[in-house]
């Protein structure tokens, strides 16, 4: 299986059409194949909380928007997704490069990911970690639990699901 | 001139247009003066109208102007690249520069110093910036709409607010008219 084009097709397929990604090294594969789309318009953003205003705007204007971008980008949104994603309730699904999980090899990159899902819980977002290949299966359901509720919704990828990060 | 004299001014350019308007005394300031369903307020998020008007010129085909501040701007500096590089010419942003942080208690910003704006736009490959007084921006706005090309206007206004009562209209109110207006034919 093709994780990036599955990734892919579930975007398409939950009619996604504005991406918005923020880069990691785990990403790259699916920021790619999203370039790559006719169906989506991608527009890649200098900080996530920016990405995220970009995401509200495409959705008010009548398009769904998704936002990729690393866990370490939850420490710089948590204003934004309360007072603008959460306050005017917006759906916004999130795929997260979970970095600093098994087979990480930088070290200051643990520092953040033992306060990802503190943080998503404390901010009450729906959070779904992807740490097996096949975990993909669900990514479709997620999409659309995320477009019925309105709210964001997490998706942690971590370098086990991409096959490792630093020693493949 | 003050902003709210130059929103008051440029009110009626305004009403027939989605814009969407900057947190703090500006959207408190537009809502006093000429509310319409076709005005998204921002209540929190300091530096993210010009992203969030962006994303929605982007993605349907009506204008938008977006009501920004310099200090607005200089927190999400991140925004005029990505403006200049994916081109909207239904997008038009105002960026209402009083040099200060006028929400805040008008404590000033670097663009009332050193730091020119309409310069850094151009810098991040802006291609129609506009610098006007406070007194053109109603000619340059109306200049830009016509032109059918994104521009970013820069107008050199004083420092001062007007005293208005705070939005107590719900988040999600403002955003589903607004969402209606967007869809009206």
């Amino acid at each position: 299986m093709n994780i990036d084009k599955k990734i892919t097709d579930d975007l398409v397929a939950n009619d996604i059409s504005f991406v918005t990604t923020v880069p990691c090294k785990q990403l790259a594969g699916v920021i790619d194949e999203i370039d790559a789309r006719e169906d989506i318009f991608h527009i890649p953003s200098n900080k996530e909380d920016e990405g995220m205003g970009l995401c509200a705007g495409a959705w008010m204007g009548g398009k769904r928007p998704a936002i990729i971008m690393q866990n370490t980008a939850i420490g710089v949104t948590i204003n934004t997704l309360a007072t603008l994603i959460q306050y005017y309730r917006m759906p916004l699904p999130m795929l997260i490069s979970y970095r600093g999980e098994l087979r990480e090899p930088v070290a200051c990159q643990v520092e953040m990911a033992v306060h990802t899902k503190a943080l998503l819980a404390q901010m009450n977002i729906p959070t779904y970690h992807f740490h097996h290949q096949a975990d993909v299966e669900e990514l479709d359901a997620i999409l659309k639990y995320t477009f019925m509720c309105n709210k964001p919704v997490a998706i942690l990828t971590d370098a086990n699901f991409w096959g490792g990060y630093g020693d493949q | 001139m003050i902003r709210s004299e130059i929103l008051k001014e440029i009110a009626p350019i305004l009403r027939d247009q989605l814009v969407v308007c900057n947190i703090g005394i500006p959207s408190q300031e537009l809502h006093a003066i000429d509310d319409q369903p076709t005005n998204f307020y921002m209540l929190g998020t300091m530096g993210l109208a010009s992203s969030i008007g962006l994303g929605l010129a982007l993605s349907q085909p009506k204008a938008v102007i977006v009501i920004d501040g310099d200090g607005s701007i200089l927190t999400n500096l991140g925004t005029l690249p990505t403006i200049a590089n994916n081109v909207a010419d239904n997008y038009i942003l105002l960026i209402v520069d009083n040099g200060s942080y006028g929400s805040t208690g008008d404590q000033p910003t670097y663009a009332g110093k050193k730091t020119s704006l309409a310069a850094v736009a151009q810098a991040c490959g802006c291609e129609n910036v506009v610098e006007c007084q406070a007194e053109d921006t109603g000619a340059a706005l109306q200049a830009a709409l016509d032109s059918g090309q994104m521009t970013i206007i820069v107008s050199k206004c004083e420092s001062g607010n007007a005293k208005m009562p705070v939005i107590t209209m719900d988040p999600v109110v403002i955003r589903d008219r607004f969402m209606k207006a967007v869809q009206a034919s």
